[in-house]
């Protein structure tokens, strides 16, 4: 069945050396050469964003730990309230000499003679300066506490804390350190009786300013952070999208739109400061909102966040295939139905990935915050949006400039935290892209 | 009576039979530049009517201007006069979106939304408010695609997404789609021009049985297509309406010279 007769194949027996030279080897070696500079790109790439984890990492991972010092505390009444004047004079319970409890504990703890004042000196630096707070919320709280002995854990000094980490050389001659022999002897005889230890910093992300580092936390900033976030979220998502699909379906191609096209594609680009500048004369100084408030913050970085949102929308909005359009106008849907039955749901992976990296750039920026005022040593949880508050890069900005020890471990320590707050929107981007992504 | 008698007696009501839509000196300007010359021609009730031509010659633009479709063009100019059972439909007293209820239209790419078979063909109906009940509706969605043979293929994946189909299914889906609107006219613009022979076959069969309830206007590129599926066919070259006649005489006899070559083949 299959003997039909073959054609005569006939081999083509041109030599080889009398072929073409199209430059094969050549092309290759291009392209060789290509994937050899794209490769050395990438692999510089990782290495500095390596080096640049592991410099923040490295130093700021010891922020997440505290030294923290447990003793019995007496709350006597002699001390506290000698005249026993708390029932009337409320003043009594605020102003009463806490530090001094700490103190007797300490010394009956370590058996110093209280009569030998700088030893007793140098064991009451060794706990931090927050005590007098932290006694006085207790009793204020639960005044029933007076009279009674019960074991309170406190916060370090930031020097005992860093000599603890072993963050301290102790090699160095003594008055030219911090910590003094003494203290570190002591130190380890707390340690050894199970009295002073590390244990997870809740305080970094609780606490608000302090000149204490012990006591500094990037709370209040976490919270203006997150009012402004809120703000930008409410404001930028609407108003971007709503432009963008005005100037993407419906606005007529002319030079007004060009025109508006090419400043919203500028507006991107202008530097950050400036929008600071802009905040400043018109919310603060015309407007008269507040200064240092999360509300001008946000509306700040609104404006700031504006074009990249828009932008990002226009161009998911152009990806979404005119096919889609045509059929549902040819059906008799409305333009506006069109956009939002059809076009808008297609996009919306575009425009939620938009709209986080966005918001993700907005969390990181500082330069503009400094100018309208979130650069402040806020203490206090701000209550509403128009309360003084920082936000979280500036409070890494304002320990950077922070001479001791502890503020730098704070500062590596807050950047992680912001890191991780990226980290978390742009891995929230990926999933709602992956989540509402469809092929047509 | 046999199909062939069926189908004899109605090509001899042809020239009896009413028009549904008329186009009378139509022209189509995008910018400066004339897409359509004067192009008078009319679309006869219950009839297939074929637009052939080079490519480029208006024929697509011809049947855009029907359901208004060039409105979503910009810089695209329409003039003279082009009515829909008398009302002429670029008054501005017509709605486009009503026109386009009326007038359904079936695209050269399939395009099914991304959405679920269902959705696909319920949109028109639900956008239009065609449907009181669920019931109703799933009604609608179960009888237009019957009519556009989909039926029996997807009646148990419904909630499939109407994108997995293949490229034929897909078109009898978006067919389904614009009969689920009854329209009173179905525009076609190459529907089986990215479909392979199979489903061409199949789609063209469809075009046949739904002349039943509509009017249809489909352009194609295929002499045989619309020698096959249309009852009148209208030849355009270069933006303007050569010849419109019966398709038989048009494919053995044409009145124009012109069609002839194109017919045959010597240009286009």
């Amino acid at each position: 069945m299959t003997d039909v007769a073959s054609p005569t194949v006939r081999v083509s027996t041109r030599p080889a050396e009398s072929r073409r030279d199209i430059g094969i080897k050549r092309r290759y070696a291009a392209e060789r050469r290509f994937r050899a500079y794209g490769i050395s790109a990438i692999a510089i790439g990782l290495f500095f964003l390596a080096v640049l984890l592991w410099s923040v990492v490295s130093k700021g991972y010891t922020a997440f730990q505290q030294t923290t010092i447990t003793l019995p505390i007496e709350f006597s009444e002699k001390v506290i309230d000698p005249k026993n004047e708390r029932a009337t004079d409320p003043k009594q319970l605020m102003t009463a000499n806490y530090p001094l409890l700490v103190r007797d504990a300490l010394v009956k703890q370590l058996g110093i003679d209280p009569k030998k004042r700088p030893l007793v000196k140098q064991a009451t630096d060794m706990v931090s300066d927050s005590v007098r707070t932290q006694l006085r919320d207790i009793v204020t709280a639960d005044p029933s506490v007076i009279g009674k002995t019960i074991p309170v854990t406190l916060l370090a000094d930031a020097n005992i804390d860093s000599a603890f980490k072993g963050q301290i050389d102790l090699s160095v001659e003594e008055s030219k350190r911090k910590v003094k022999d003494q203290q570190v002897a002591w130190m380890n005889e707390l340690a050894d009786a199970g009295v002073l230890g590390k244990s997870f910093n809740t305080g970094i992300f609780t606490f608000g300013a302090s000149s204490r580092p012990e006591a500094a936390g990037v709370g209040v900033a976490l919270v203006g952070s997150a009012y402004m976030m809120l703000i930008v979220l409410v404001l930028s998502l609407p108003i971007g999208v709503a432009a963008s699909i005005y100037l993407e379906e419906f606005a007529p191609k002319n030079r007004l739109t060009d025109l508006i096209e090419v400043n919203i594609n500028n507006l991107a680009a202008v530097p950050s400061i400036v929008y600071g500048l802009l905040g400043l004369a018109v919310f603060v100084n015309f407007a008269g909102m507040p200064r240092s408030a999360a509300l001008v913050g946000g509306f700040v970085l609104t404006l700031m966040t504006l074009p990249t949102i828009i932008i990002a929308t226009r161009a998911a909005l152009k990806a979404v295939p005119p096919s889609i359009r045509s059929a549902a106008l040819g059906l008799g849907a409305s333009k506006m139905q069109t956009v939002f039955h059809h076009v808008l749901p297609l996009a919306m992976p575009g425009v939620l990935t938009g709209t986080i990296i966005g918001l993700a750039h907005a969390l990181g920026e500082t330069a503009p915050l400094l100018l309208i005022g979130m650069v402040a040593f806020v203490v206090d949880y701000p209550g509403s949006p128009l309360e003084p508050a920082t936000a979280l890069p500036v409070q890494i900005y304002m320990w950077a400039n922070e001479a001791e020890r502890a503020f730098v471990e704070r500062t590596s320590g807050a950047i992680i935290i912001l890191l991780i707050f990226l980290i978390v929107m742009n891995l929230g981007a990926i999933l709602l892209r992956r989540r509402f992504e469809r092929r047509w | 009576m046999s199909e062939a008698a069926v189908e004899k007696a109605l090509d001899q009501k042809m020239n009896t039979v009413p028009l549904k839509m008329i186009g009378k000196d139509v022209s189509v300007y995008y910018g400066e530049k004339r897409a359509l010359f004067d192009v008078n021609l009319n679309i006869r009730e219950n009839t297939v009517t074929a637009l052939i031509g080079p490519s480029g010659c208006g024929k697509s633009t011809f049947l855009r201007t029907l359901n208004r479709m060039n409105d979503t063009i910009e810089n695209c100019r329409v003039t003279g006069r082009i009515t829909l059972d008398e009302d002429d439909i670029y008054d501005p007293s017509i709605d486009v979106v009503e026109l386009r209820a009326r007038v359904g239209m079936v695209f050269q790419k399939p395009n099914p939304f991304p959405k679920s078979i269902y959705d696909n063909v319920a949109y028109g109906p639900r956008i239009h408010g065609l449907a009181r009940t669920k019931a109703e509706l799933d009604e609608i969605v179960e009888t237009s695609l019957q009519k556009a043979g989909l039926w029996n293929e997807v009646k148990d994946r419904l909630q499939e997404p109407g994108t997995g189909l293949s490229g034929g299914q897909q078109q009898r889906l978006c067919i389904a789609r614009a009969v689920a609107v009854s329209p009173e006219v179905i525009l076609m613009d190459e529907p089986c021009s990215a479909l392979d022979p199979i489903a061409t076959a199949k789609v063209e069969e469809l075009i046949h049985e739904l002349r039943a309830n509509f009017t249809i206007v489909i352009v194609t590129h295929s002499m045989q297509q619309a020698a096959r599926v249309s009852q009148r066919t209208a030849m355009f070259h270069l933006g303007n309406l050569v010849e419109e006649n019966d398709t038989d005489k048009m494919f053995t006899n044409p009145d124009d010279q012109r069609t002839q070559d194109y017919i045959m083949g010597r240009f286009g």
